[in-house]
């Protein structure tokens, strides 16, 4: 495999990206409501009941149906500072991984079924490229942005969850062990899932709307964890979080392995199954 | 030297043959055209040849290569432009090149220089940094082409090339392109619905109906071995004769021929049913009866009519 025309693709594609209004803005749209407002939302959210105490008593119970592990995690805490942890630090992580899926589904959408649509992909399907280095070339042009984004959402997060949460903990909750594996970790490994997904099923699409559509049912696995956790059958752990990382990866060996061997640029003509 | 040799080369796409039995060779330094409608297997030919396409059938080396095992590096010395433009509007005409240049493996320095060589060579210095979306339908062609050309390709597939151009621009990219074929040895292949375009640029010529090559050679060619049928099919043949003789000559010649229809306007008769090589005999008649002849206008037959002779009814499953 040649890298420097897999580089190529990926300047290419980056380029094309960074002209694009309709790529962009869910990009930043997305990570700044649900990283920014949430956080704000669920801490100013006690002070505005009829009555402050009843309502961090009533919410801090939450913590009643957690697991015991997460119990431990929180004992000391008084309730508001048990309701700001356990929002703060656990509930959202599920959420923070949808912006590097998210960010890795727009872009692959876009890399074949928005190039299809806007008939620019002949041009591409015409350069001296393998068909390998076609599809890692877009996996990586999704992939980076998705990481951009992805850390840049985790800087913000931090940012704003350490100020909104220092008038209650008097301490910064972030960065933390479980986070820094979530966003080095397994951050990386969700969004290759995503694209990987995209991509495959952009190349046998028309249109980026469709490809989009197709490609949502990636975010199962995250909304499982969400709602996993919230109910209190699991918590992110550290340990828990490592493992799950090593499980997306592991999806990600298979769909990229997959993915090579059944790309074929012939098929994006045809519209062939691979 | 042959650039391009296959050999009853087939493609389908389910039942249909988009391309059929194709055996062509194209030597280093033609301009080849490739005519047909719409549908007659001139793009499959060209993603067939440049390995976006694995055949069916038959063999083909391009290049002294095969397009199925070595695709990319026939695309390495190949330029295609699509029958669409395939520009992304929202890039400028700088980032397209550039990037072209940089898939097709040129170093980064070497690239403005190539960028203000091309699209100067197209008259598009002045867009350099413009986006595509700003520019004129004739100006995304050329930019187009600039970009099929920007690689120095040995082997240059036009779709299309002069669709969304007019008269002007169109005559240009035909110097420019006979130029690239002359100066750098390029082989072009042109498929195009523009039959004068083919005629005006054009070596040899292809047609292509439902996938099958039915017919091949030079305009000239093309044009002598058809033009019986051409004239025939198409054009009256005028004779000039005086007023006075005109009946006569009508009823002489419908006497002779039963197969031709003669129409009488003020100076001349118009012959309907004759061929190129009917006329003498033509002629004979009328002045064995002593008809006076004061002139003879036989259209020349273009390669226009030559297609639409092949593609007449009375050709078709032929």
């Amino acid at each position: 495999m040649h890298f420097s025309a897999v580089f190529a693709l990926v300047r290419r594609d980056l380029k094309i990206v960074s002209q694009s209004r309709g790529v962009l803005l869910p990009m930043l749209v997305v990570p700044v409501l649900s990283l920014v407002l949430l956080p704000v939302l669920a801490v100013v959210a006690p002070s505005l009941g009829d009555s402050e105490q009843a309502t961090v008593l009533a919410l801090s119970r939450i913590v009643d149906w957690m697991s015991v592990g997460l119990q431990d995690q929180l004992a000391g805490y008084t309730d508001l500072q048990k309701w700001v942890v356990l929002v703060l630090v656990y509930f959202l992580a599920p959420l923070y991984l949808i912006v590097p899926l998210m960010v890795a589904s727009v872009v692959a959408a876009d890399s074949f079924a928005g190039e299809k649509e806007r008939k620019t992909l002949e041009a591409l399907l015409y350069t001296p490229t393998t068909d390998a280095e076609l599809f890692f070339g877009k996996v990586l042009a999704a992939w980076l942005p998705a990481m951009a984004v992805s850390l840049g959402s985790f800087l913000l997060y931090a940012t704003v969850a350490n100020w909104v949460a220092w008038p209650v903990l008097n301490r910064l909750l972030f960065p933390n062990a479980i986070w820094l594996i979530l966003v080095f970790w397994v951050a990386p490994a969700v969004a290759a899932m995503g694209l990987s997904v995209t991509v495959l099923i952009s190349s046998r699409v028309q249109s980026f709307q469709e490809a989009f559509q197709l490609g949502g049912f990636v975010v199962l696995p995250i909304v499982v964890l969400l709602v996993g956790q919230v109910s209190g059958v699991m918590y992110f752990s550290k340990g828990m979080v490592a493992l799950l990382g090593l499980g997306f990866w592991l999806i990600d060996a298979a769909l990229l392995v997959i993915g090579a061997r059944i790309f074929r640029r012939e098929n994006l003509l045809t519209g062939d199954p691979g | 030297m042959s650039v391009i040799r296959t050999l009853q080369l087939t493609r389908y796409f389910g039942e249909k043959a988009a391309v059929k039995d194709l055996s062509i060779t194209i030597e280093r330094g033609e301009i080849f055209g490739l005519l047909g409608h719409n549908g007659a297997g001139k793009t499959t030919s060209i993603r067939l040849l440049t390995g976006i396409l694995s055949g069916h059938g038959g063999t083909m080396e391009v290049l002294g290569l095969s397009p199925e095992k070595d695709g990319p590096a026939i695309r390495a010395r190949t330029g295609v432009l699509p029958e669409t433009h395939a520009l992304d509007e929202r890039m400028t005409a700088f980032d397209t090149l550039r990037l072209h240049g940089l898939t097709f493996g040129w170093a980064p320095r070497a690239i403005p220089a190539r960028i203000e060589e091309v699209l100067a060579a197209f008259d598009l210095s002045e867009q350099t940094h413009q986006r595509i979306r700003r520019l004129s339908k004739g100006m995304k062609q050329r930019l187009a082409l600039a970009r099929t050309l920007f690689h120095r390709p040995e082997l240059i597939f036009l779709d299309e090339p002069t669709s969304a151009l007019d008269p002007v621009a169109r005559q240009s990219v035909h110097t420019f392109l006979t130029g690239v074929v002359q100066s750098e040895g390029a082989t072009a292949v042109v498929c195009t619905h523009n039959l004068n375009e083919a005629q005006a640029i054009c070596d040899r010529v292809g047609v292509l109906e439902n996938g099958r090559l039915i017919a091949l050679g030079t305009p000239a060619e093309l044009i002598a071995g058809l033009s019986e049928q051409a004239t025939r099919a198409d054009h009256p043949v005028l004779f000039e004769v005086p007023p006075e003789e005109m009946d006569r000559a009508c009823e002489v010649l419908k006497q002779a021929h039963s197969r031709i229809h003669v129409e009488k306007n003020s100076h001349s008769l118009r012959v309907h049913g004759v061929g190129r090589a009917q006329v003498p005999d033509v002629v004979e008649c009328l002045v064995q009866h002593h008809i006076r002849i004061y002139a003879i206008n036989v259209p020349p037959v273009s390669l226009t009519d030559v297609y639409m002779a092949l593609h007449s009814p009375r050709n078709a499953g032929q």
